[in-house]
């Protein structure tokens, strides 16, 4: 299982480790820690631990470098501090933290590397470490592709436990009371005598100590906090209206700015005409930005009225102008000089399809937009000395570079006030809007200028999922599927978005493949080629990033092949199965689900099953076919992410998951016409509605050794799942997304 | 012009026909309520007029004059919750929670004229309000604990 050929592993590793890392790096360098940027400017009688522990007469602080864009990763990373600190909530306060490369993302690069996450074989685990230690001397600061829980799980917890002992042999020097004497809880060290000395009152004292460098972690069966049910810290201001998110906030003598920008993406402003627009109510100004122009005012919508007034000339756009010649391009690219990479060549393909009828068939994913409901923006203040940075991110470190470059400041000078987002999806990895909003405020020094989006705007240039195809060929015999040629032709996402920050990737894109060879079936003769499309429009991470597009690809053309060898969809999968962790995921659907239990005429029920993100996550769909339409009924859902952190934040991103995957494949896509997106906003690009809901039941399984994040798992398997059920019901294939192209739903 | 919003009346100079959103958002500070469209597609922006919900983006400043304005603020406060909050806050509804204060308006005027909603009342009503983060299974439950709350008071 898994042997994918070492030359394809070879030339990832040469040419990213080489770029990224940029020079060959000693042990030495890997493991010097980074200074802690909380002491850089404590105040005076304040402690400070490490990166995510700040102490003092007060107040504790906790830091939560991690960007919350609804995932509550915020209320996580703390309770992980929480868990060994001894606090609890609503006994400390919390912080996003300066950007620092202290906060470098210890997961990250376990995505990149060319193994499956269920190989743990000892070249692939070497690998990992190896890019995780190019990872760290790059700093990489960073939350997305489901990392915040694996980064954060062990270090948080151990960033608490050093705080804890520090307090405790604060409290031993000023009592003389043994350590082994001493507890803690309640932010307090518990003295014999019942009495206690809370942390703040020790703050001074552990100033002058240095933090304890061994600490042991309490076992599960300690734990106060982890695998429980959690109120999450943004819970209330969420419900009350009363959360600043950054479209709310207001800086002093702050001016409004609406933009236009060339909707062919990446086209030239030719010229324009702002004479309309500047006689308007509330215009104060029209500057120049690139690929457009930028109306200020002083209120959001004046800006976004005189935006809509200028009279604007753009050029072209750089890549083709009609959707049909995308397609086109994708389906032109599986040549042997735009192989990417062969991903996997288990058994003899070749071989096992020269001898019996071979089956064939094509599946096509669309361009998918993010559309976060908070439009993208920011507000920056530029000032001869700094840069004041205000919006929710993602990657935290390059903003302040990509700001800088425009300013022609340090990147040390931009002070980014990280916020609560609403929604990403991907998106608020994406420099572009903050980028626009430095652009114009560098030409309005000592300003702060809100940049914000029109929804317009928004989807004009939303950097969708990239498009996607693959065509299979596939043997069954006596039963059981005997072989899979899967091939996959996609523009690469990774070059797309890291070329616009300045980042270059070399070697071969993961996500064209990701969500098909990563599965661990052992289909005795099983190959997975990705071919590069050329850049088409550009395309971004959207939730979950090559999966979907894979895993819908994949997963339904196994579950053809399943058909075609006239065995049973669950059964199958099952039988096929190599890791137990997976298999577990699948037995626990089929329990759930009740799998094989007899079901009305019209009513039918699909299995897919994609691992993503080191999560195996398997989805069961059950519809009716109505005399409207295809009716979604149930979905069940069982995934193994190691440790499940917050039961109730677990079953709520499962389900908005499972809702975000099956909404999309149902009635979503970008297509381009005359170079430009022909959805406009929501009524084109819905997603699902509250009456096309349907029931999900939720199993988070614990048997997998590393805890792996949910963000994005439980996307990828919804597409197939229900197209599989569809056909199930109807007896109606359907290869292609969205859904609504051939079939209603109600 | 002026308008009464959670019971306090505001003078204000703007257009006619701005959008009342844009009114309380940027003229009088009050971010509760949330762009998301501006096309009556999302519901992000919905409040109370005259304890009706509506879409602030779709009422013009002028035409919402003489009316009582309520916006999430004034449902509710963190210290004082309205039911329907209670029940959001009971039910950990929220994910990025920005679509979350027109949900709960929209919810909460429901429940006004509709005490005992069922499942197809709830869909019928709600399907207007987008949820980006697909927390409807939530809602729904949270709706059906606010109502039996409401009840009991």
């Amino acid at each position: 299982m898994g042997r994918a050929r070492t030359i394809a592993r070879r030339s990832f590793l040469i040419g990213s480790a080489a770029i990224m890392g940029g020079v060959a790096f000693g042990t030495y360098m890997v493991r010097r820690p980074y200074d802690n940027p909380l002491a850089a400017e404590l105040p005076d009688g304040a402690a400070t631990f490490n990166p995510w522990v700040m102490i003092d007469s007060d107040k504790i602080t906790l830091i939560t470098p991690h960007a919350d864009k609804g995932q509550g990763v915020v209320s996580a990373q703390a309770a992980l501090i929480a868990e060994e600190l001894d606090v609890e909530f609503g006994q400390f306060e919390i912080s996003f933290g300066d950007p620092s490369p202290a906060y470098w993302n210890t997961a990250m690069a376990d995505e990149g590397v060319p193994f499956m996450a269920t190989d743990e074989s000892f070249p692939a685990e070497t690998t990992r470490g190896i890019m995780g230690g190019v990872m760290k001397l790059l700093g990489l600061q960073g939350t997305g592709g489901s990392t915040a829980m694996p980064d954060s799980f062990v270090k948080l917890r151990q960033a608490g436990a050093v705080a804890r002992e520090t307090l405790k042999q604060a409290a031993s020097q000023r009592t003389g009371i043994a350590i082994d004497q001493l507890t803690t809880a309640n932010a307090a060290v518990q003295l014999p005598d019942g009495s206690e000395l809370a942390y703040t009152e020790l703050a001074a004292d552990a100033a002058s100590i240095a933090p304890v460098a061994a600490v042991e972690l309490r076992a599960p069966s300690q734990w106060r906090l982890i695998g429980k049910p959690m109120q999450r810290l943004d819970i209330v201001g969420k419900s009350t209206g009363t959360l600043d998110y950054t479209i709310d906030l207001e800086v002093d003598d702050m001016v409004i700015a609406a933009i236009k920008v060339n909707p062919r993406q990446g086209g030239e402003l030719n010229g324009y005409d702002a004479s309309a627009a500047l006689a308007m109510r509330g215009v104060r100004d029209v500057v120049e930005i690139t690929g457009g122009v930028a109306v200020i005012a002083d209120n959001t919508w004046r800006a976004f009225k005189a935006a809509d007034a200028l009279e604007l000339d753009w050029a072209p756009a750089p890549y083709p102008a009609e959707q049909a010649d995308h397609w086109d391009a994708v389906a032109a690219s599986f040549t042997s000089d735009q192989l990417d990479s062969e991903w996997r060549n288990d058994g003899d393909v070749d071989a096992a399809q020269a001898e019996s009828n071979v089956f064939e068939a094509e599946y096509r994913s669309p361009y998918v937009a993010h559309a976060p409901l908070e439009p993208l923006g920011a507000i920056v203040r530029v000032d001869d000395d700094m840069v004041e940075v205000w919006t929710g991110h993602q990657l935290q470190r390059q903003l302040q570079v990509l700001v800088a470059d425009i300013t022609g400041h340090r990147p040390e000078q931009v002070t980014l006030h990280n916020q609560f987002i609403g929604g990403s999806f991907g998106h608020r990895l994406e420099f572009e809007h903050v980028k626009q909003a430095t652009e114009i405020a560098n030409q309005m020094r000592g300003t702060p200028v809100k940049l914000v989006y029109s929804r317009e705007e928004d989807f004009a240039h939303d950097f969708p999922r990239h498009i996607s195809m693959a065509r299979g060929k596939g043997t069954v015999a006596d039963g059981k599927v005997v072989s899979i040629d899967l091939q996959g032709a996609a523009p690469s996402v990774i070059a797309s978005q890291m070329g616009r920050a300045n980042i270059p990737v070399p070697g071969p894109d993961s996500q064209i493949a990701a969500g098909a060879w990563n599965n661990p079936y052992d289909v005795p003769n099983f190959r997975m080629r990705a071919y590069r499309v050329p850049e088409l429009a550009p395309v971004s991470s959207w939730r979950s990033v090559g999966a979907p597009g894979g895993g819908f690809a994949f997963d339904c053309f196994l579950d053809e092949l399943i058909h075609e060898a006239d065995a049973d969809p669950m059964a199958e999968r099952i039988r096929l199965m190599s890791h137990d962790v997976s298999r577990k995921v699948l037995e626990a659907v089929a329990e759930m689900s009740d799998w094989g239990a007899e079901l009305a005429p019209g009513t039918g029920k699909g299995v897919a099953f994609v691992e993503s993100f080191g999560v195996p996550t398997a989805e069961v769909v059950q519809v009716t076919a109505t005399d409207r339409g295809i009716r979604i009924d149930k979905v069940w859902v069982a995934c193994d992410v190691g440790t499940v952190v917050d039961p109730v934040n677990f079953e709520n991103l499962v389900q908005g998951g499972v809702v975000f995957g099956l909404g999309h494949a149902m009635n979503c896509e970008i297509t381009y016409s005359d170079g430009m997106a022909e959805q406009t906003n929501y009524h084109a690009h819905e997603g699902m509605r509250m009456y096309q809901c349907p029931e999900i039941m939720v199993r988070g399984l614990e048997n997998g050794h590393k805890i792996r994040g949910v963000g994005e798992p439980p996307v990828p398997p919804a597409a197939p799942a229900l197209a599989n059920a569809i056909f199930a019901a109807t007896g109606q294939r359907i290869r292609e997304l969205p859904l609504w192209h051939h079939i209603d739903f109600v | 012009m002026q308008l009464t919003v959670n019971g306090q009346i505001h003078a204000v100079d703007v257009e006619d026909d701005m959008p009342l959103l844009w009114v309380l958002r940027d003229e009088l500070g009050i971010t509760g309520v949330k762009y998301g469209c501006g096309v009556a597609q999302c519901g992000a922006c919905t409040v109370h007029l005259d304890g009706m919900a509506v879409r602030s983006c779709q009422v013009a400043a002028a035409s919402a004059e003489g009316a009582e304005i309520t916006t999430i603020e004034g449902l509710g406060t963190p210290e004082a919750l309205h039911a329907v909050q209670e029940a959001w806050v009971e039910h950990q509804v929220a994910q990025c929670g920005y679509c979350q204060s027109g949900q709960i308006m929209q919810a909460a005027s429901m429940l006004d004229f509709n005490p005992e909603p069922t499942d197809e009342d709830i869909d019928l009503v709600m399907s207007g309000n987008l949820c980006r983060c697909g927390t409807y299974p939530r809602i729904r439950a949270a709706i059906k604990t606010a109502a039996a709350k409401l009840r009991e008071a």
